[in-house]
């Protein structure tokens, strides 16, 4: 079968030892059977590895900040279609996809195609939402407030008992076993991510995470549970094995099916001594460990780009259980000139 | 007590737990315990079989296979019927 010809531009080509899931999600279309895929990737700095893998990235083009604004990204999504004739645009950061949201109608006027979640699924699965979530879904979320300064900070955590988790407003989270180490995780989130700064119940168990990809309708095209095995000082997971638990896919049915969720997510989940099921984040987009799903079965990027495409996408029922992804760094060598260009050309 | 029946054993003694994911390496008298559980062999039996093949002390015997079935219990390898 002829593969259909395709440009699709992807962020997310940070792939460093916290990485984004844009190359994951490259290398699940670049196998796909139905697209032959020009990949552009968008970067936004200039030492994004993603950048120089030129096997997988044909282009890339630099893109302003989420912090520059909507109006000045959505100029320079203008110039760059007006080069590369693009189909589709992936979105990998949880923090440009506020500026992706706002900017959908537009982008696709300009005939480019999205899939991404509506505004008000992006909005109440925020961190500092979820209680309201669970409340509203029937489901199970630790206990979490919201701090926007110190001094909320303080009254919060007279009701909590240590340890307590301390999160970002988009990355990273700490645990903190007395007052001044929330104090101190505190100023360094803030300072990094802005407010407000989460203080979350510290629930003990395991950490399992849900890959999924829904439709928009309400209906789950896939779905992929996996238990971490090795996990980073950052909290990533540096290996991890699929495993068989129904429980984790009832749940997320219940979360695609209740919200109708539209795109990429993952669940971030914590099973109990006595089995109970966590939320502790819903991710709107898809995760980094996206090619383990690949590699199980489930080309959930090549069905991201169906969907998108508004092709008939037949839902994934199984997946290979025990398959394991186990991360590794690998250095490239890339001469001068290459960065030079792509510094003050902004392409490379 | 039943062995979980969605664990995976392989020859050499590498067991997976398919719900949890969690994976356990076993040597050979564990596997032989794991064996005679399948078959649905009792402690009681299990003990006798292992007592008729080594030279132990009976004591001593019943407290190694009782640590070894918690174990198998807390790991949800063995599950209460």
């Amino acid at each position: 079968m002829d593969r259909k010809k395709i440009t699709i531009a992807i962020t997310g080509l940070n792939n460093i030892d916290s990485p984004g899931p844009g190359m994951p999600v490259v290398r699940g279309i670049k196998e796909s059977t139905i697209f032959d895929a020009r990949i552009v990737g968008l970067a936004y700095d200039h030492l994004e590895p993603g950048i120089y893998m030129k096997e997988w990235v044909d282009k890339t083009y630099m893109i302003p900040y989420p912090s520059k604004g909507k109006e000045v990204l959505y100029e320079r999504l203008k110039e760059i279609h007006a080069k590369e004739n693009l189909n589709l645009i992936i979105p990998n950061f949880d923090a440009e996809l506020f500026s992706f949201i706002k900017l959908e109608n537009q982008i696709n006027q300009l005939g480019i195609k999205t899939f991404l979640p509506t505004l008000e699924q992006f909005e109440e699965r925020h961190k500092s939402n979820l209680p309201e979530y669970g409340k509203k879904y029937g489901v199970n979320i630790p206990k979490s407030e919201e701090a926007f300064s110190m001094n909320d900070l303080t009254n919060i955590l007279r009701s909590f008992t240590y340890p307590v988790m301390i999160k970002g407003k988009y990355y990273d989270a700490y645990k903190a076993y007395s007052p001044e180490q929330a104090q101190a995780y505190f100023s360094k989130l803030s300072a990094k991510w802005g407010y407000p700064v989460i203080v979350q119940e510290y629930i003990d168990g395991t950490e399992v995470n849900v890959i999924a990809l829904g439709d928009g309708k309400g209906q789950v095209i896939s779905a992929v549970a996996m238990r971490k095995q090795y996990i980073t000082d950052k909290g990533k997971a540096w290996g991890g094995v699929t495993i068989s638990d129904d429980s984790m896919l009832e749940l997320t049915h219940k979360i695609i099916s209740q919200t109708k969720w539209r795109g990429g997510m993952e669940l971030e989940l914590i099973r109990t001594a006595d089995s109970k099921l966590y939320i502790l984040e819903i991710n709107p987009r898809i995760p980094a460990w996206v090619y383990l799903a690949v590699g199980a079965g489930q080309n959930l990027p090549e069905a991201h780009v169906m969907l998108a495409l508004g092709m008939d996408v037949k839902p994934y029922k199984s997946y290979d259980i025990g398959k394991m992804f186990i991360r590794y760094s690998w250095d490239m060598i890339v001469d001068i000139e290459m960065f030079s260009k792509l510094v003050t050309s902004g392409e490379l | 007590m039943k062995v979980n029946q969605s664990i995976a054993i392989s020859e050499n003694g590498f067991v997976f737990n398919p719900v949890t994911g969690d994976s356990f390496t076993l040597n050979n008298t564990g596997m032989q315990i794991i064996a005679m559980l399948k078959s649905g062999k009792t402690i009681e039996q299990i003990k006798e079989a292992l007592l008729s093949e080594y030279d132990l002390d009976a004591l001593v015997l019943e407290r190694y296979l009782q640590d070894f079935i918690t174990d198998l219990k807390r790991n949800y390898l063995l599950l209460e019927e």
